[in-house]
């Protein structure tokens, strides 16, 4: 195994972990902020990177313009689910689930086939190779945090004002939210717009950077999302504030994406990489009730402590 | 200030666990009526007031909150006359943020939410002033998260919410019934000064008899989704549990045999 190799395979990894961090911000929202595990995210992630795709490749849409697209589109789908969840009662994640299957569909059909290559048109990402002349993933890299730091500045502040506040205490305790005047169903929404626009937007930027949209390029992204969101906790659990908090999930996003090509380095089928990430999820949502469990049976003894 | 007519609400319709909740209920408060409501387990006590605060839609008849009718419209939107407290200590606030949020929340009730900030500099001084009120030093741990908070302190802080922008209509739905004695007795005392104090117009539901003669300005009693029993003024003052008893025995011919009745 020579070294450059591995190196170029971690500088890719990092870049391909922050594009996919914005991703992840969306799955923040739903799965921290509102308590709601939405399995959207996979369709409205391929979304994001057909609608992206088929805009550059055959409107000869600008790339950037395409990106605004994309992330409206994933709106629209969180949209969907969130209408489906507030307007009918449909439990949340069996909503997701819905729009998540058909949008399936609707992928393949806004494409024609099941992929579209890049191959021959400029993305936001091949202007800057061209203009600079410097590599891919870098350009990848510092694109990818340019915009996942504004993202996370722009979720600070919409999370701090009075329909964003609402939100959150929407996540906390519907029923106080609502004796206090606030239409929950319109937070939810709202929640999942934003979310899913987020998600919408990151599978445009995969799009763009990996040169090609796939119909299955948004499989299993709600367990990458959810492990990067674990991953995160674990290594900045420690810090509270809400800026770390959004910023510990990206980091975690990375951390994922490291893992994963470190695994595939050491000879790993990459077919196998969907049980990894099952797996580390699974295990970082049972160690914590695992322990928790052991430490109150360890702790128990039969005389009392002194008071 | 309150009016309900003929207000009829059935659980379950159409199953075997059909439950008429009200039946046909009249009710009018005048401004600055204070009254207490009590009834057995099942009376529709709880009901009453999740019908007037719009967590349910009643099956038939009208709410009207000072003139406005309200029987149709949403939680969300009853919330801009009405300010409500629950049995449940963690019901009422969000543990998940801070103190100071969660009064901004409440500041803000019955208004359009906008991108404004969610909690402003000004505001802080409001709320320490407001805080102080309750005597339990929450103004100096105004970022600390409700979580951390003891259950009657939750409920105080549920309280000031609730009274935080004058409701025209304040709900207390059994509010002392999940705290200690000590701590109902705190909490009921508060209640008692905001009420007052701005001259509220208040329904609360207790268990407590003698709370129930001891405060406002007049006492209902509930069974099986009517009212049996409406006494205000003097009369109500001199009410004794053993007479609220009798009037019980009465109502349900002799069933009565209710073990959260205590008669402390």
């Amino acid at each position: 195994m020579n070294i450059g190799g591995i190196m170029l395979a971690m500088q890719g990894a990092v870049s391909q972990g922050v594009l996919w961090g914005i991703m992840v911000l969306g799955v923040y929202i739903t799965y921290k902020i509102l308590d709601i595990a939405d399995l959207t995210v996979d369709g409205s992630f391929a979304l994001g990177g057909c609608v992206c795709a088929v805009l550059i490749v055959e409107k000869g849409m600008d790339p950037l313009l395409s990106l605004i697209l994309a992330t409206a589109a994933g709106m629209a789908a969180g949209a969907v689910t969130g209408l489906l969840h507030t307007l009918f009662d449909i439990p949340a994640i069996l909503a997701g689930i819905l729009t998540q299957i058909g949008l399936w569909s609707v992928n393949l059909r806004i494409m024609g086939k099941s992929n579209v290559p890049l191959l021959k048109v400029d993305t936001i990402f091949s202007r800057i190779v061209d203009f600079f002349a410097v590599r891919q993933s870098a350009v990848s890299l510092v694109i990818g945090i340019l915009i996942a730091v504004l993202i996370i500045v722009f979720l600070y502040w919409f999370f701090g004002t009075e329909i964003g506040s609402s939100m959150r205490a929407t996540g906390n305790n519907e029923d106080m939210i609502r004796a206090l005047g606030v239409n929950t169903k319109v937070t939810k929404l709202l929640a999942l717009m934003v979310s899913n626009g987020l998600v919408g937007l990151a599978g445009g930027l995969v799009c763009q950077s990996q040169k090609y949209a796939d119909i299955g390029m948004g499989t299993g992204a709600i367990v990458i999302g959810l492990a990067a969101i674990v991953i995160g906790d674990v290594l900045m659990g420690k810090l509270k504030a809400f800026g770390s908090k959004l910023t510990s999930a990206v980091v975690g996003c990375v951390v994922y994406f490291l893992i994963r090509a470190i695994v595939l380095q050491l000879g790993m089928d990459a077919n196998d990489m969907k049980l990894l990430s099952a797996v580390i999820v699974a295990l970082a949502l049972c160690i914590p009730v695992a322990s928790g469990k052991w430490k109150i049976w360890k702790s128990y003894s039969e005389e009392g402590p002194t008071c | 200030m309150l009016t309900v007519r003929n207000v009829y609400k059935t659980f379950n319709k159409g199953t075997i666990n059909e439950k008429q909740a009200l039946c046909g209920l009249d009710l009018h408060l005048a401004p600055g009526d204070f009254v207490t409501v009590i009834g057995g387990n099942g009376a529709g006590k709880s009901t009453l007031l999740n019908m007037i605060a719009g967590v349910y839609p009643i099956d038939n008849g009208k709410i009207e909150i000072d003139g406005v009718n309200i029987s149709r419209q949403p939680e969300h939107a009853r919330a801009k006359y009405i300010g409500r407290v629950f049995q449940d200590p963690m019901r009422g606030t969000a543990a998940g943020m801070q103190i100071i949020e969660n009064l901004a929340l409440a500041y803000r009730r019955g208004q359009r939410r906008t991108l404004r900030w969610g909690v402003t500099k000004k505001e802080r001084e409001i709320y320490a002033g407001k805080l102080r009120i309750l005597n339990l030093g929450l103004e100096s741990r105004m970022t600390s998260k409700v979580g951390l908070l003891s259950g009657g302190q939750r409920q105080a802080l549920t309280l000031l919410m609730a009274t935080l922008i004058e409701p025209k209509l304040l709900l207390l739905d059994e509010h002392t019934a999940a705290l200690d004695p000590k701590t109902a007795k705190t909490v009921l005392e508060l209640t008692e000064k905001m009420i007052n104090d701005s001259r509220l117009t208040a329904l609360m539901v207790t268990h407590n008899m003698k709370d129930a003669i001891r405060l406002g300005n007049r006492l209902i009693m509930m069974h099986e989704g009517r009212i049996i029993y409406d006494v205000a003024g003097e009369e109500k003052k001199n009410l004794h549990v053993s007479d609220l008893l009798a009037k019980f025995e009465e109502a349900s011919s002799g069933e009565f045999a209710n073990d959260r009745m205590i008669l402390s």
